[in-house]
């Protein structure tokens, strides 16, 4: 049991310092995807760094939310983290929260930044609220019944059986988790701000969602949300790598297995990393209005994995 | 447990009839202090408090006793009353009991205001609408039941009527009235089919009738229109948004948060107590029909900028939320899957109960801003997280309750609900298992955007910039006012924080109606409705987490770095015409839903002209029911009455002639 939890610790721990690595990683392919000369891989860290000390200035009329919002992201972002198996399996603290409570956790984060977005009452906050809720009034069901495919497959919804029963047993085929995989994919990129739904390098009004409610924080509270977001890439990456490419992952208990876990995680996270970059660079931002249609499709395309588990695999 | 209570020298379903009582007495007893209206809401309504806060602790004790029984001697001759309380009335006993104390302490420091005539008269009104709710759930018999159904319904009209010079309140309330009386009319019938035939309408002979299939068909259908008219399921649902926004605030907590919750209760008792066999069919209509309701009710919440009329629009939603487990039990139980039947139920109960507080809370939130601002639409009002932290931060506790947020209670009854979902796969008809996962996905659509209702809400009123200069002197509410969001918010946190202790209580229901009882595979701190492999969810610890990682990262922001704020104004983007204006109004921030649901809405929209002097917008989503139901009947019942009215000349001569027409015509028919 405290192995289990020193492991929990750890990977929880592992997860903030390393998230934003990954990001920056996603960043470098870009770039050189781009034919740019890309930043250091440590670049998030700089700004960070840089953003942590600086003086944060907010508005006359923030209310205590808008400064209370930037730490209950962080913490929500973190819960996250440290359910979802990264390296090792099974951990204590997997029991306190299955897959629906981590799709609570993520619309928590979600609900407190619109809010905090709303809180200065500028057109672009609200603006930005807005997008952000309508994109995830259809990302989130969508993702509810990814999950829902994969705990009908395994019985169960906790995470780590889950993951037991997809990277353990023997090898099978299921249709239906293809279908799951896919709208995985389109969810996470409009959870993410990606391209094609959001942009997270412009700050153009016409299109922004994510960067139109954060325009007003500053320093130490900017710091954490970008590092919120950054931990939010890094939690979803593990979850896509964990339902759909769970081989290699521990069991718990089993440290001799610990280091190849590790090797295959990184392994698995920078070939993510890159793809991502790869379908940024070459597929371009969808109008916002289509930005439904492209959820719609991925909310689709979760059910007809459902439809399909019931239909040719029960 | 038994011993202590068997000391008492009453039974509780005696104690329940003598808080009834009580509260008749009240309400008499504020007629008479008419002239002193100080007492009125210092004494009378704290006092209405407190019987529901004992009628709360009648309905605990109700659930860990047997059944208990009284026959009144009031009523018809040979049918006096009888009470009965059981473990089902007993639960929605507690569940009326915990949500009025709240409200009636709010209502305590609500009403000051209203001194004079319309308080005293208001406060009868009151005590008997909380009677006859009592009463409704004790009753046993057919009549009782319906003289208890009409005293809530007609005190419950009153209370909607109190602006009554309003002429929309009027309105409001005669359809309410209205649709009141044809479910009272569908309940009736459905009391007549139910006692087969033996001429006596006592709930004990009910439960022995035997029913064919057909006539417990008839009267499962006739009680879903009966109860459904009165829940707000669609296309009944018409007067809710009409009449919630009527009342003062007060009322309209209780309104939605514990009236509606008897015609649940009432659906429970005719389909799971009173008939003695259940068909599958009748499961998937409400399943059918409840998901229908929330998904309709939700979507015109998001487009509504009423605020009181957009937590109307939530609770048909939750109402839908209600029935669509309510058709999963009876699937599951008809299915032979009694534990999972038990699941299910629980989750409804769950949600009935979380229901009560978090809309009760949502309520009189809004009765405070009603009263610091007088306005109830979202577009004059904003901002008021500054001038009102109480009632903001308490209101902000329900909103995110509502929109079924961890680690608050509506998230425990969703997970519940979805958990049932998941177990479907063991089902015996094929169809269902096409069914469910779209049933389970429209569920997860509900629940999504309840949580883009409660962010256009609570950010709309509460945050941003007011954009009405009046707002600025927006005052905080009161004492009493405060104590009763208190508790309502306190309720919505512990229920959602101790799942595991509420299930253990709710067990007595759950096994009087399907004979089973979902075992907790977890400890006390986790909730595992099946078994900890399957899914488990531990509250207490994700909040204690998530507290903890915010406190520390707090303190390390603090310590290795600093906490130094700078206060400016807004960026403006470059144009320093920033003002209130430019945020989005209450129909801006529901324009999205507008656009992508406008099959469902008919939508009126009147732009001012682009050189007009004194631009005018007006945008409305009206509801299609009421246009496609309401009113092609309203047009034949008109229609009707008027060819009814060729026949009335108002001259004697002709009615004469009616008679005698008559009277030779049944001569004729019966002689021969």
């Amino acid at each position: 049991m405290s192995t289990g939890i020193l492991l929990q610790l750890a990977q929880t721990l592992l997860a903030i310092l390393l998230a934003p690595l990954l990001m920056g990683w996603v960043n470098q392919c870009r770039a050189w995807l781009q034919g740019r000369s890309a930043p250091p891989i440590t670049q998030p860290y700089r700004t960070l760094k840089k953003l942590f000390h600086k003086d944060a200035v907010i508005a006359h009329n923030a209310s205590p939310l808008f400064r209370f919002a930037p730490y209950m992201i962080f913490a929500c972002m973190a819960l996250a983290a440290g359910i979802v198996p990264t390296i090792v399996n099974d951990l204590p603290f997997s029991p306190a929260a299955d897959v629906i409570a981590l799709v609570g956790i993520f619309a928590l984060a979600r609900v407190f930044l619109a809010l905090a977005a709303m809180d200065i009452g500028t057109s672009f906050g609200t603006l930005g609220a807005r997008r952000e809720m309508l994109v995830s009034f259809l990302a989130e069901p969508a993702l509810l019944m990814v999950f829902f495919t994969a705990s009908l497959i395994s019985q169960s919804t906790e995470l780590p059986v889950i993951v037991e029963t997809l990277a353990h047993q023997e090898f099978a085929i299921y249709p239906s988790l293809a279908f799951a995989a896919v709208a995985f994919w389109m969810i996470s990129v409009a959870e993410n701000a990606r391209i094609p739904v959001d942009n997270p390098s412009t700050h153009l009004e016409l299109t922004m969602i994510h960067e139109a409610m954060i325009l007003e924080y500053s320093a130490r509270h900017l710091a954490l949300i970008e590092w919120a977001v950054a931990l939010k890439l890094f939690t979803y990456s593990a979850l896509g790598i964990a339902l759909f490419l769970p081989w290699g992952i521990a069991v718990q208990g089993d440290l001799a297995a610990l280091p190849l876990a590790l090797v295959a995680m990184v392994a698995k996270l920078l070939l993510g990393g890159a793809v991502l970059a790869f379908i940024e660079t070459i597929s371009a931002k969808v109008r916002l209005f289509r930005a439904p249609e492209f959820l719609g499709t991925a909310f689709l395309l979760a059910v007809l994995g459902m439809l399909i588990h019931f239909l040719l695999e029960v | 447990m038994m011993e202590t209570f068997s000391l008492l020298p009453l039974e509780p379903v005696q104690w329940a009839w003598g808080v009834v009582l009580f509260w008749l007495a009240l309400g008499f007893a504020a007629l008479l202090l008419q002239r002193v209206p100080q007492l009125l809401s210092r004494l009378v309504f704290p006092l209405g408090a407190l019987g529901a806060l004992f009628i709360a602790g009648v309905g605990v004790a109700g659930l860990l006793l047997p059944a208990s029984t009284i026959v009144l001697p009031i009523g018809l001759p040979d049918l006096p009353f009888h009470l009965r309380l059981d473990a089902l009335s007993a639960f929605f006993m507690v569940l009326l009991g915990g949500a009025a104390f709240g409200i009636t302490v709010y209502a305590s420091g609500y009403f000051k205001s209203m001194a004079g005539g319309p308080l005293a008269l208001l406060a009868l009104w009151y005590h008997l609408f909380l009677g006859g709710m009592v009463t409704v759930l004790l009753a046993n018999d057919a009549y009782a039941f319906m003289v208890a159904w009409e005293v809530m319904a007609l005190s419950s009209y009153f209370l909607v009527t109190t602006d009554h010079k309003v002429p929309e309140i009027r309105r409001a309330g005669f359809l309410y009235l209205l649709i009141a009386h044809v479910g009272a009319i569908s309940l009736l019938l459905t009391f007549g089919v139910l006692q087969g035939g033996q001429g006596d309408y006592t709930f004990d002979t009910m439960r022995l009738a035997e029913m064919t299939p057909f006539w417990a068909s008839v009267a499962y259908l006739l009680a879903l229109f009966g109860f459904g008219a009165k829940a707000g399921m669609v296309p009944l649902h018409v007067w809710l948004p009409e009449a919630h926004p009527a009342a003062p605030s007060p009322v309209s907590a209780l309104m939605s948060g514990v009236m509606l919750k008897t015609a649940i209760y009432g659906l429970l008792r005719v389909t799971f107590d009173l008939l003695n066999i259940q068909i599958g069919w009748w499961g998937t209509l409400a399943l059918a029909l409840g998901l229908i309701t929330a998904l309709y009710g939700v979507i015109f919440a998001a487009v509504q900028s009423d605020m009181k009329r957009l937590l109307a629009w939530s609770s048909i939603e939750n109402i839908g939320i209600l029935l669509a487990a309510f058709g999963l039990t009876l699937i599951f139980y008809t299915d032979g899957k009694g534990a999972l039947a038990a699941l299910t139920l629980t989750a409804l109960l769950y949600h009935a109960l979380n229901h009560a507080f978090f809309k009760g809370l949502l309520f009189v939130g809004t009765g405070s801003v009603l009263h610091a601002t007088g306005v109830r639409h979202m577009g004059h009002l904003g901002g008021l997280m500054r001038f009102m932290p109480w009632t903001a931060w308490l209101t902000l506790i329900g909103a995110l309750a509502i929109a079924g947020l961890p680690p608050l209670n509506g998230f425990v009854s969703e997970w519940l609900l979805l958990q049932a979902f998941l177990q479907t796969p063991g089902l015996t008809q094929p169809y269902l298992n096409m069914v469910i996962p779209v049933a389970a996905a429209t569920l997860a659509l509900a629940a999504a955007l309840a949580a883009y209702v409660m962010v256009k809400f609570f950010g709309v009123v509460f945050l941003g910039q007011p954009r009405d200069p009046a707002l600025h002197e927006a005052h905080e509410a009161g004492w009493p006012e405060r104590l009763g969001m208190l508790w309502l918010a306190a309720g919505c946190v512990l229920l959602g924080l101790f799942p595991a202790q509420v299930i253990g209580w709710l067990a007595p229901v759950v096994s009087l109606l399907t004979d089973q009882t979902l075992v907790n595979d977890g400890n006390w701190l986790m909730l595992a409705p099946i078994s900890a492999e399957r899914a488990s969810y531990a509250p207490l610890i994700f909040f204690a987490v998530v507290a903890a990682v915010l406190l520390l990262t707090f303190v390390w922001v603090r310590r290795v770095y600093h906490g130094r704020v700078r206060r400016s104004d807004p960026w403006d983007c470059g144009y320093p015409e920033q003002d209130a204006r430019m945020q989005d109004s209450a129909e801006g921030f529901g324009q999205p839903i507008r656009q992508i649901f406008e099959v469902f809405m008919k939508v009126e929209r009147e732009t001012p002209d682009p050189f007009s002097r004194s631009p005018h917008y007006h945008g409305a989503s009206l509801d299609k029911a009421w246009f496609i139901f309401y009113v092609p009947i309203a047009r034949v019942t008109n229609w009707l009455s008027e060819q009814a009215g060729r026949l009335q000349h108002g001259r004697i001569q002709w009615y004469l002639i009616y008679s005698f027409a008559t009277l030779i015509f049944l001569l004729v028919f019966t002689t021969r």
